[in-house]
């Protein structure tokens, strides 16, 4: 019993984040992936050979004790590439816990973010793609039941534009707007640089294509694919499969808006939403283009949750500073009173105890110290 | 009860105009035309509720979720590049980005280039493509001021009428880019309330084919 008063007084006491942070720990466990405990800091080199990969280009660097330059970790997914085996055969299944430091958009400063996460390495099949969305899916399951992922597939959208001869920096742009759901302005660019009104027409159907998987893949069904979107839109599907076998299929959605940075990335990309926050607080993806870049051979598929984000979820917001707060005089009995808070604090309140009513602080109740015991002097509840 | 969806319009004219749009599109809510010193104004049966903003923040309170949707120009999207989703152009609003200055101004590209702006970010992205050496001037208001007084040698600014320029014997020679009034939305609130931000987009897409 006295366990289980422990675990519930601890669940009152841990903060969403906190929560998270252990409910995400024991899923992944669960499924054969290994805690990453990484140092704070990197060779600044790291980041400078692969700067696009990236969410913001600017790093806290420092020199050590022999001169060299070291960044205070603004990712963790390339030191974990870097680390990994090489293996052709075998996957090597890790998670994490760190905290990253990026520029912060609005004050321009440095910000310290609180990341759990994992990444699968190595000879990634399709069971392997599907047991991370799975784990992406249910990582936002534990935090709310109220979540969306979004999945798009890299393969597809770059297949899609390799149909047509654009000339990068309209393709950039052109990505840059299927992101953002932008339709007149891919208009507008079609026109001004003279493309074919096919692109138009399937680019119109792709980004109207978002939401349920079987709406979304027969929508895209009047366009017409290559071989490469074939396979894509196979890998997909079936993975949006194995998510609806699992009862998800409601917080399912394919979303081509999620448009991560092509040369990193050339697989399954997601996305994952909490009612209640803002921005998404869920991201990844396969990235083996980056293990290559890396010179490693093997494939990786990985996520990334942000779990400072979960601060402002509601029913996070405390209503009171402590429980009760006990008043005594000096003429209070001090082994009295502490078998008097003592007595509280393991009926699971918590207690203050103070001369004066203090200020600034709410409180559930006010109770006075006396000789008989207590005396209710306020109740706010 | 029925999902309310936050809706921020730009304060002046182009968001009473832009109001005007949500309304034919069966949008209203009459409480927003009284005078009073009110900050929002709701419709509980079509569970809307609108409030105005400072233009250029319009984008913020989307992009952080206070608004659901909103409507921002083009410029400010441009400006402050917000990760939202750009659903519709609203057709209204129409102006134009360009780069002006007095009517007699030789670029000398000997030397940096002195540009005055209230939109550092779409002036930087505009030189640096022309890999051209400049030097911005960060101002808030009156930039036609700018070029007259030396303070600059050019400005990157809104051109709607060309009025101002003229009657200030300036004269826009570059544009940059169209601007026109743009439907934006928070895209965490999109997967959400997917259907009556879509109901909304509809709405107001069908007023500007129209046009």
């Amino acid at each position: 019993m006295k366990g289980l008063d422990n675990m519930l007084l601890n669940e009152k006491v841990l903060k969403q984040e906190e929560k998270a942070v252990f409910r995400l720990r024991s899923l992944y466990q669960k499924y054969g992936y290994s805690q990453y405990k990484m140092s704070k800091f990197e060779e600044y080199d790291l980041y400078v050979r692969n700067k696009d990969f990236l969410v913001s280009d600017s790093i806290i660097t420092f020199n050590d004790t022999s001169g060299k330059l070291l960044a205070l970790k603004p990712d963790v997914t390339l030191s974990i590439i870097k680390n990994s085996q090489d293996s052709s055969d075998s996957v090597q299944r890790v998670y994490y816990n760190e905290s990253v430091y990026r520029i912060s958009k609005g004050s321009h400063s440095f910000k310290e973010i609180v990341q759990a996460g994992l990444e699968c390495i190595g000879c990634i099949d399709t069971y392997n793609m599907c047991e991370v969305i799975l784990l992406a899916a249910k990582s936002l399951q534990a935090i709310s039941s109220e979540y969306v992922l979004d999945i798009s597939h890299m393969g597809f959208v770059s297949g899609l534009l390799d149909k047509y001869d654009i000339n990068d920096e309209a393709k950039a742009l052109i990505v840059n707007y299927i992101g953002e759901k932008n339709l007149h302005d891919i208009k507008t660019i079609c026109d001004s640089c003279d493309l074919s009104p096919a692109l138009l027409k399937d680019l119109t159907v792709l980004i109207q294509a978002y939401g349920n998987k079987d709406q979304a893949i027969e929508k895209l069904s009047s366009i017409e694919m290559t071989e490469d979107m074939k396979n894509a839109l196979y890998e997909l599907d079936s993975i949006c499969k194995v998510l609806d076998a699992e009862g998800m299929d409601d917080h399912i959605n394919i979303d081509f808006s999620i448009v991560n940075d092509m040369n990193y990335y050339n697989g399954i990309v997601f996305k994952g939403y909490i009612e209640g926050i803002p921005a998404s607080v869920l991201s990844g993806g396969r990235y083996d283009k980056l293990m290559h870049k890396m010179g490693k051979d093997g494939g990786a598929i990985g996520f990334a949750v942000y779990l400072d984000s979960l601060e402002r979820l509601e029913g996070s917001e405390k209503k009171y500073d402590v429980d009760t707060v006990i008043l005594y005089d000096e003429s209070a009995d001090p082994s009295a009173m502490m078998k008097a808070v003592k007595m509280l604090t393991d009926s699971g309140t918590s207690v203050m105890a103070e001369k004066k009513v203090p200020e600034k602080i709410k409180f559930r109740q006010l109770l006075k110290f006396n000789e008989r015991g207590f005396e209710i002097l306020e109740n706010n509840d | 009860m029925k999902t309310m969806i936050n809706i921020a319009l730009p304060k002046g004219r182009l968001g009473e105009k832009v109001y005007d749009m949500f309304e034919k599109a069966g949008f209203e809510c009459p409480s927003i035309k009284e005078v009073n010193r009110n900050l929002i104004f709701e419709n509980p049966e079509l569970g809307i509720r609108y409030f105005w903003a400072k233009p250029s923040d319009v984008a913020i309170y989307v992009e952080r979720g206070a608004a659901d949707i909103g409507v921002a120009g083009k410029d400010i999207l441009l400006e402050y590049s917000p990760d939202v989703y750009e659903l519709l152009d609203l057709n209204v609003g129409i102006c134009r980005m360009a780069v002006a200055s007095k009517k007699d101004f030789r670029d000398d590209t000997e030397k940096t280039l002195r540009v005055a702006t209230k939109f550092p970010n779409i002036a930087k992205d505009y030189y640096t493509k022309k890999c051209r050496d400049i030097d911005i001037i960060k101002l808030n208001g009156s930039i036609e001021l700018a070029p007259i007084l030396n303070l600059s040698d050019v400005i990157v600014d809104i051109v709607e009428s060309g009025n101002t320029l003229k009657a200030n014997n300036l004269e826009p020679f570059e544009t940059i880019v169209g601007i026109s009034a743009r439907l934006i939305s928070n895209k965490a609130s999109f997967k959400f309330k997917t259907k009556e931000i879509e109901a909304i987009k509809a709405g107001l897409a069908a007023l500007v084919e129209v046009k």
